[in-house]
């Protein structure tokens, strides 16, 4: 299948895309980082590495950062919590019901981002559903403050944003584990739920990672669920870059921190993927 | 026998997320039709009304055809190097293959604000002001990882023996693509594009940046909420609620006629280790 | 139908043997498909039975009711005297090798064979030596730190044994082990496995396809077909002494002799012999060895005939050769490959090697 020109014809084109719009950016991005912006807003492209020791001496940037990942890996841990046991449960108990909820799990996921972060929005406001709700109900007086534009905001709309995120991928490798495994282990006297830490458990372990890693990396660059619910208290490390490519107008400051980010994302990326190799058994 | 009781407690956790997973959107959609506002339980005053304003309302649908415009173009640019990229991730070996598979992948798992930004700077530096046209080049780049993961999958499945068979019958290199490897992969690109433009309709991430003077239907959206917020984002959000269950599903029974599940994620994982 | 079962003590496997596993009128229906119907055999301490079956048998199937990974629709699965299929497969003294061995791939051989009784909470010094034993027995201890992923499908299958064996079951099931192997390590299997069910004294019940196998390593095959019990008996006696024309064909190559029966003769197109069995339609089995060249002089409990030789089909030791009589009946007959038998033939087969067979009617 390997002509000349089948070959060029297939491989040039993609590569020449991805070599001016991903490659290119991300040198440019690199840059950047190492350029400043003058008092006229234009940008300087002489070399220095004011923005580096700037991130490094203002807190505001590591608190910011820290917080970030505390939030992602709060959404990620509830994530995995309400996403496992639902892989499960489709994997091993649903029988002919399966392609039905497997439908019903991924149509979350392809629903517009916006439209989900938006019901958040209107349901955690203090005269939204929730509130009103509770107070109908009469479990509460006044309206729960704590609800909207609050870290707890943005980790509740985060997890239901990314819960599918992390059931497809351990679905999948829960789906890989040949069910005469799990017959072998009953037969050498391992009850279910021994079977299920010795032998499930462990095989899964590469969707879990999978999963998480998506999670916990989307979670860490999301900007648009701090915007609508995060209030000053929910800020994330992206808001910083958006506020410095926008109002606060500091491009090569802004490109340092996504370069910054980018550079841990990939980092965390590789790290999990060594580890699903480890895992993997294959 | 535990086994009974199990099923039992899984059923009722996949209850739990299930509701947690579509009550807010269902929340939304009886909230579009709610006479009062947003809030406020139980929801009075039933009403078509905010529809009507939705539909008179010029701005949205003007940033309905820009979206659509986007999209369309989008799924073309996605297609039209997706389908090499993946090609070429199957069969060919070039110096650079591994890099340049992880690349292609790459922002289907970074944040949205990194691939916006670095193609923002790239537009700077290339003077070329921002516009649909930015924007579509965006969607593009974002979406070719799930034009190639999907054409990818498909040639999974497909049977290399009918392209062996088809050139030991005669055909050449080309034929034999445009006979035998382009029909078998239908399913799989039909699939790729009704995805791509449901991804690309409600993009918003990678627009943010990259967004000139004219809104598509995410940004125009935006633009409202941070103004107030109106039952006629609900009605708005209900309709592209309804539109993106109906192109998943098509999708979805696309995909399953093509012959096993799709392991969409893991795909991904998969092709990037 | 009743099939023919020869009970355990009987067939010379361990005279006055106790009943091990009594399967009892065990019925096992997929919907509206019915997979066994009334199945009932004994298996005795320290036998190695074959259930023998072409696939659709149902053979898979009782040994998934026996391991308790299927329940029977109707019947009862009684082992040493107690109940057993009301227990849930962790609980019973039965162990498994599985078909494709359903190794554990992200535990070692070691931690494989280990396993049952990690499960059970046994002393750790007693794990080791009891899984250092059974890997001994396999000849696998050399590879006990390896992962099932880097060993041969050869080795893979002992460690399935050792690790089934280490349990010390009272019953091994063995679904179709040797299925996966080449031809040359199929046969080695087969002997030690015979000789390892010998030195470790326990049943086994083995599950397979292939009827040379089943000849080979049995004490008893019980052959099921379309999910009943045509024949159980020694290899032996099921070769020699087949039950039903489906035995007979299935077990070897055979004739099939459709006669007529009447006062004491038997005629089957242009052949005849004096046989005490009752008037009617008769069916017999025949087997190709059984054929011979004539000797000179008749014999009174030999039937002549003449036929020519019309295909040959060199099978290695021996020569399968088709002739055909005067009237069209078409018969095999085995004949050494040295030998080149042609032409015209004057043959005869011993009156007792005619085999009465039942008919073997067919079933949904």
């Amino acid at each position: 299948m390997f002509s000349r020109a089948y070959r060029a014809v297939i491989t040039v084109p993609p590569l020449a895309w991805v070599a001016v719009f991903l490659l290119l950016p991300y040198a440019l991005l690199f840059c950047y980082s190492f350029w400043s912006v003058s008092a006229s807003q234009a940008i300087v492209h002489s070399w220095t590495l004011d923005n580096y020791r700037e991130l490094l001496r203002v807190d505001v940037y590591w608190q910011t950062l820290f917080r970030s990942m505390w939030i992602a890996a709060r959404v990620t841990l509830f994530s995995l919590l309400l996403g496992y046991p639902l892989a499960y449960y489709l994997s091993f108990h649903a029988g002919r019901r399966k392609d039905l909820l497997y439908q019903m799990v991924i149509i979350p996921l392809w629903v517009s981002y916006l439209v989900r972060a938006y019901a958040w929005k209107t349901i955690l406001g203090s005269d939204g559903v929730l509130n009103t709700l509770l107070q109908y109900l009469h479990l509460t007086r006044h309206p729960l403050e704590f609800l909207l534009y609050s870290p707890f905001a943005v980790v509740l709309t985060l997890t239901h944003i990314y819960t599918p995120f992390t059931i497809l991928p351990i679905y999948a490798s829960l789906e890989h584990i040949p069910r005469s495994l799990v017959e072998a282990s009953h037969d050498l006297g391992a009850s279910p739920l021994q079977t299920f830490w010795r032998v499930i458990l462990p095989l899964s372990i590469p969707g879990v990672l999978a999963g998480a890693t998506f999670a916990f990396v989307l979670s860490l660059g999301d900007f648009l669920a701090p915007l609508l619910l995060g209030g000053p208290s929910g800020i994330m490390i992206s808001n910083i870059v958006v506020s410095l490519f926008g109002a606060a107008y500091n491009w090569p400051l802004g490109a340092a921190i996504s370069l910054c980010l980018l550079v841990l994302v990939v980092a965390l990326l590789f790290w999990s993927e060594n580890l699903e190799k480890k895992w993997s058994f294959r | 026998m535990s086994r009974g009781a199990n099923s039992r407690w899984l059923a009722a956790h996949a209850l739990i997320v299930f509701a947690f997973l579509y009550l807010p959107i269902a929340t939304l959609i009886v909230y579009s039709f709610n006479g009062q506002g947003v809030g406020g339980f139980p929801p009075r005053d039933l009403t078509f009304a905010w529809y009507r304003v939705l539909f008179a309302d010029d701005a949205i649908w003007t940033s309905v055809l820009n979206s659509l415009l986007v999209a369309a173009v989008a799924v073309m640019i996605a297609l039209g190097f997706g389908i090499p990229a993946a090609l070429a991730l199957d069969r060919a070996h070039f110096p650079g293959k591994a890099l340049f598979r992880r690349l292609v992948l790459l922002p289907l798992i970074l944040p949205g604000i990194i691939t916006g930004l670095s193609l923002l700077m790239l537009f700077r530096e290339a003077s070329v002001k921002l516009s649909l046209l930015t924007i579509v080049l965006g969607h593009g780049t974002a979406l070719i990882s799930v034009a190639t993961t999907e054409v990818f999958a498909g040639l999974q499945k497909l049977d290399r023996a009918q392209e062996e068979a088809s050139l030991d019958l005669g055909a050449n290199y080309w034929q034999t693509f445009w006979r035998i490897t382009i029909p078998n992969l239908r399913l799989s690109i039909i699939g790729a594009a009704l995805l791509i433009f449901t991804l690309s309709m409600d993009e918003i991430a990678v627009s943010f940046f990259l967004i000139g003077r004219d809104n598509t239907l995410p940004l125009e959206i935006w633009g409202r909420l941070r103004r107030g917020i109106t039952p006629e984002i609900n009605a708005i959000s209900s309709i592209i609620f309804v539109f993106s269950l109906i192109a998943i599903v098509l999708w979805y029974r696309m995909r399953m006629t093509a012959e096993g599940q799709p392991e969409i994620v893991t795909e991904l994982v998969e092709t990037t280790s | 139908m009743t099939a023919t079962t020869t009970n355990p003590a009987e067939s010379g496997a361990k005279t006055a043997a106790a009943a091990l596993l009594d399967i009892r009128n065990v019925a096992k229906a997929f919907g509206r498909n019915a997979v066994l119907r009334d199945i009932s055999l004994q298996i005795a301490e320290g036998e190695f039975l074959t259930i023998l079956g072409e696939s659709g048998s149902g053979k898979t199937t009782l040994l998934r009711i026996i391991a308790g990974f299927e329940n029977a629709t109707s019947g009862e699965v009684w082992m040493a005297g107690e109940r057993l299929d009301n227990q849930p497969p962790y609980r019973r003294r039965v162990n498994t090798v599985f078909q494709h061995y359903a190794l554990f791939p992200h535990l070692t051989v070691e931690e494989n064979v280990g396993y049952g009784l990690r499960v059970a909470k046994l002393p750790r010094p007693e794990i080791a030596t009891r899984v250092e034993e059974a890997l001994a027995k396999v000849k696998m201890t050399a590879h006990a730190k390896a992962k099932p992923s880097k060993i041969s499908g050869g080795q893979q299958q002992r460690v399935a044994l050792a690790r089934a064996l280490v349990n010390r079951p009272r019953l091994l099931l063995l679904d179709e082990p040797l299925s996966a192997l080449d031809a040359n390590l199929r046969r080695q299997m087969q002997v030690e496995l015979k000789s390892l069910q010998r030195e470790v004294g326990i049943s086994f019940v083995f599950v397979t396809h292939d009827q040379e196998e089943a000849m080979v390593m049995s004490d008893r095959i019980a052959l099921l077909r379309r999910g009943e019990l045509e024949q159980v008996a020694s290899p032996r006696e099921i070769y020699s002494r087949p039950a039903t024309a489906y035995t007979a064909q299935f077990i070897g190559h055979t004739n099939l002799l459709r006669g007529e029966m009447k006062d004491g003769v038997a005629r089957c197109q242009s052949l005849s012999w004096r046989s005490g069995f009752r008037d009617g339609p008769a069916l017999f089995s025949l087997r190709p060895e059984n054929i011979r060249l004539a000797s000179p002089a008749a014999h009174a409990d030999a039937v002549r005939f003449r036929a020519r030789v019309e295909r040959h089909a060199f099978h290695g030791a021996t020569d399968l050769l088709q002739v055909c009589c005067a009237d069209g009946l078409q018969l095999t007959l085995r004949a050494s490959s040295r030998e080149h038998w042609q032409g015209d033939l004057e043959l005869e087969f011993s009156i007792a090697d005619a085999v009465p067979v039942r008919e073997s009617p067919e079933r949904n």
